[in-house]
């Protein structure tokens, strides 16, 4: 199902040629990120004093590694969106606005990458 | 350009800051704010898969008086952020838009991320 009328598929999707893309991910992801970020408080509390090899047990085990892969993609294409819509809003110069608008998505998936192949290497025991 | 007769809306300076207001700017903050703290996190997840020695460092910064008070801080604001989400939520459904729902579903996310910051520093501070 899309939010998105049929007609606007057929337009060039508005202004920012997009149509409601941007506004639906941002709701899905943080509707993602509310299950998600409330999971890993829970575990973090519950790891409160733990050492090295019993938080790494933790994320080793696979269904840890998923959710910590999946809280990975939301909240860095969350944040993403986010620090976009702010980049739009408040930066004017040109130059300025456009190199930070490169620059947030380029970073952002680079970290998270980063952070994935982390969870990745610690669960598949590499 | 032709500048216009026209009045304008007043700037923002202008306004008496009222508590909606502020709560909505505190959306955005606090959302800069936890996108940095990812940062955190994958600096956390790669000492995690460096190895004890790496998982040691970070340990012993995040339980200094100082990383203890960035993550403090950082609770309230992942929990302000969550809480005034399901808020926007709610509005992108319809619901809550009225000046006196809108007002005491933003008194009510404070209480929510005040109480929740301090209810999972007490855990830790009796379990850590």
């Amino acid at each position: 199902m899309s939010a998105r009328p049929p007609i606007a598929r057929v337009r060039g999707l508005g202004a920012a040629r997009e149509g409601v893309g941007h506004w639906s991910r941002q709701r899905l992801t943080a509707i993602a990120n509310l299950l998600l970020v409330l999971w890993f408080v829970f575990s973090a509390v519950a790891l409160a004093g733990a050492g090295y090899e019993e938080v790494r047990a933790w994320l080793a085990a696979p269904v840890s590694a998923s959710l910590m892969i999946l809280l990975i993609v939301s909240a860095f294409y969350h944040a993403r969106l986010g620090l976009q819509v702010v980049v739009e809003d408040y930066v004017h110069h040109e130059p300025a606005r456009l190199a930070t608008l490169i620059a947030i998505p380029l970073v952002m998936t680079a970290l998270a990458v980063i952070g994935i192949v982390a969870v990745l290497k610690v669960s598949l025991g590499s | 350009m032709v500048r216009s007769e026209r009045p304008l809306s007043p700037h923002l300076q202008i306004y008496r800051w009222y508590l909606t207001m502020a709560l909505s700017i505190g959306h955005r903050v606090t959302g800069i704010a936890l996108a940095l703290g990812l940062l955190l996190l994958t600096w956390w997840l790669l000492a995690l898969a460096s190895g004890p020695e790496a998982f040691a460092t970070v340990q012993t910064v995040m339980r200094s008086w100082f990383g203890v008070l960035v993550l403090f801080i950082y609770t309230f604001v992942l929990f302000y952020h969550l809480g005034n989400g399901v808020r926007h939520l709610a509005w992108d459904a319809g619901y809550g838009f009225d000046p006196a729902t809108a007002y005491r579903s933003g008194i009510g996310v404070l209480i929510f991320a005040g109480a929740a910051t301090v209810l999972v520093w007490l855990v830790l501070a009796i379990a850590g």
